[in-house]
């Protein structure tokens, strides 16, 4: 796909967007700390200095230490492994969904389109968070459970935008002339109709990931997210409300790493969708 | 209008019942029994309680059980507190709860709709980028760390509010109305705002201006009318939401409502507890879905005759 202008005047109109130049910029540092975070951080996120308890910011630690003498930068940074984690896996999940179901539902049609889409109308309206928090009860605080549950609950407006873009493409010519070529349904939708759509399928896919995080985060707080000794941003916010009257560092760096995140999330994914669909930027 | 209303109720009640099944057998999927937890009893005792929540009987008696008692009102028995029923605790907290969302909903409209429509108004000047600026905060910065962080600078560092409570000191409810309420205060602004812009160009508009009525006159009678309908579609999964952050708000203020018995009731494993709860916050949601449904209906007059 090169020379594609549709990509192409999408990447120039981004480049042109500062603030989500800026949410990008962070984005990458975010990930690289995250993904290099055992080289980066001074100290080993379960290494305990008694001695020391919970310490105000200083030159050995940067960030302060939390009440079992944890270097909390180091924390930080082996949280953002895991919130990153569960913020791209579950969107991945909610991805493979709802992109097969909304291509499923858009290109068969009739009645089976209808049958689906009532089935994403009826899941819309039922109250998901505690269906998470059931799962959670049920099957035990596992990490990979909760990729799946999450994924499975955010995959609904997905399944809704691929099935109102592929309606719009299947009666195009191309699709129509391949379809009288006789190539089969998995092709038609690898190579027809999925490049098609992915402009939509991208935007909507990075304004998934700080929703996913903040689902994280909020089943975390609760307790029943990420169990220790792992740490997600979540659990380091929820330790922090703990004990933020003496120790208010603890909650308020971790606090201030997670809403960075999510802003830049949101301006980048801001900024693609204006760029690949000027049309419904609301500027 | 109406036949919109009987088609929506006749969907709605299989789909509650298919939850509440659901929700009954995910439960008995769960590893252990209520009562094998912290202490160990002996067989008998153990036989004698199984006995007395008819947990010795076959599953699917179990669940006609159930499901018959939920046609009377009836949750069955609190696992964790003995004596109690589920439906006397969830009449309990239902109120505090309720009345949380109520004043969090009412912060939400008042702050949100204000400033997104005068956003809308003054495009592009300051009055547009401050509240725009401080709504993407409210989306950004998450109840669980917003609570707090009202609790530190008011209750803590300025010590003018209540940290925790309900109803025992004065003005202990600001801080966790606020908190609930800022974050859907920032979404009814970015909606309202949107709202508002697409209907000020339409040609109605225009006409209303040109009749010479006053900007007060079309902005109140005319555009917040089609403006708004974003902001009522919203409010029923806004319901929604609101329950989830109850359950935050609810355990960081200690308040004794729905949110926080849930809450408990998941690390207890109260099933009894989260099985009737689950089908109540389900019935309540598809409820209000269906009501901020027929509002927005009735609000947009192309579809109202229909």
């Amino acid at each position: 796909m090169k020379n594609n202008s549709l990509w192409s005047d999408a990447l120039y109109r981004l480049t042109r967007n500062k603030a989500a130049m800026f949410g990008g910029f962070i984005l990458v540092l975010l990930i690289l700390a995250a993904v290099f975070a055992p080289w980066l951080a001074p100290y080993s996120y379960s290494y305990q200095d008694l001695n020391l308890g919970a310490s105000p910011p200083s030159a050995e630690h940067l960030l302060g230490t939390d009440i079992l003498g944890r270097d909390l930068l180091s924390r930080i940074l082996y949280g953002a492994r895991i919130s990153l984690l569960v913020g791209f896996v579950a969107t991945g999940v909610a991805l493979v969904i709802g992109v097969s179901w909304g291509i499923i539902a858009g290109y068969a049609g009739g009645r089976v389109d209808s049958i689906m889409m009532r089935i994403v109308d009826i899941l819309y309206g039922l109250p998901f968070i505690i269906f998470i928090i059931l799962l959670m009860v049920i099957f035990g605080r596992n990490l990979w459970l909760l990729f799946g549950a999450i994924g499975a609950v955010e995959w609904l407006t997905m399944a809704r935008i691929v099935r109102g873009q592929v309606i719009g493409l299947k009666n195009q010519e191309f699709v129509l002339a391949a379809k009288a070529m006789g190539v089969s349904n998995m092709s038609m939708f690898r190579k027809h109709l999925l490049p098609n759509i992915l402009g939509p399928i991208a935007v909507y896919a990075t304004l998934t990931i700080p929703q996913v995080m903040l689902l994280e985060g909020f089943l975390s707080f609760l307790g029943l997210g990420i169990q220790p000794p792992m740490s997600s941003w979540g659990t380091l916010i929820k330790d922090g409300v703990e004990s933020m009257e003496e120790y208010s560092w603890l909650l308020i760096y971790p606090g201030i790493t997670f809403t960075i995140t999510l802003f830049a999330l949101n301006f980048f994914g801001d900024g693609l969708r204006d760029a690949l669909d000027p049309k419904t930027s609301d500027n | 209008m109406l036949s919109i209303f009987f088609k929506r109720i006749l969907i709605a009640i299989p789909v509650l019942l298919a939850v509440a099944s659901i929700t009954f057998f995910l439960i008995k999927l769960a590893p252990g029994g209520p009562f094998d937890a912290d202490r160990a009893v002996s067989p008998q005792v153990l036989k004698n309680l199984n006995e007395a929540y008819n947990l010795d009987a076959s599953n699917w008696e179990q669940y006609v059980d159930y499901m018959s008692g939920l046609f009377r009102g009836d949750l069955g028995p609190s696992f964790r507190f003995p004596g109690r029923s589920v439906t006397e605790m969830i009449s309990t907290g239902l109120p505090v709860t309720f009345e949380l969302a109520f004043y969090a909903i009412l912060i939400a409209l008042l702050l949100g709709v204000f400033s997104g429509v005068l956003a809308a108004l003054k495009r592009n000047t300051f009055l547009d980028f401050i509240p725009m600026a401080v709504a993407m905060i409210g989306i950004c910065v998450p109840t669980f760390l917003m609570g707090p962080l009202l609790v530190l600078i008011f209750g803590i560092n300025l010590e003018i509010l209540p940290v925790s409570g309900w109803g025992q000191l004065p003005g202990d409810k600001i801080l966790p109305s606020l908190t609930l309420g800022f974050a859907y205060a920032a979404y009814i602004a970015r909606l309202s705002r949107g709202g508002m812009l697409e209907v000020l160009n339409q040609d109605f508009i225009r006409t209303a201006r040109a009749k010479g009525l006053t900007e007060k006159m079309v902005v109140i009678k005319h555009a917040m009318q089609g403006g708004l309908i974003p902001v009522v579609s919203f409010l029923g999964p806004a319901i929604a939401g609101l329950l989830a952050g109850s359950f935050v708000v609810e355990t960081i203020f200690q308040i004794p409502g729905l949110g926080r018995f849930y809450v408990e009731a998941a690390f207890n494993r109260d099933y009894t507890m989260i099985l009737g709860t689950t089908i109540f916050f389900s019935a309540m949601i598809v409820f209000f879905n269906l009501l901020s449904d027929l509002a927005a209906l009735w609000l947009n007059p192309r579809s109202r005759d229909a």
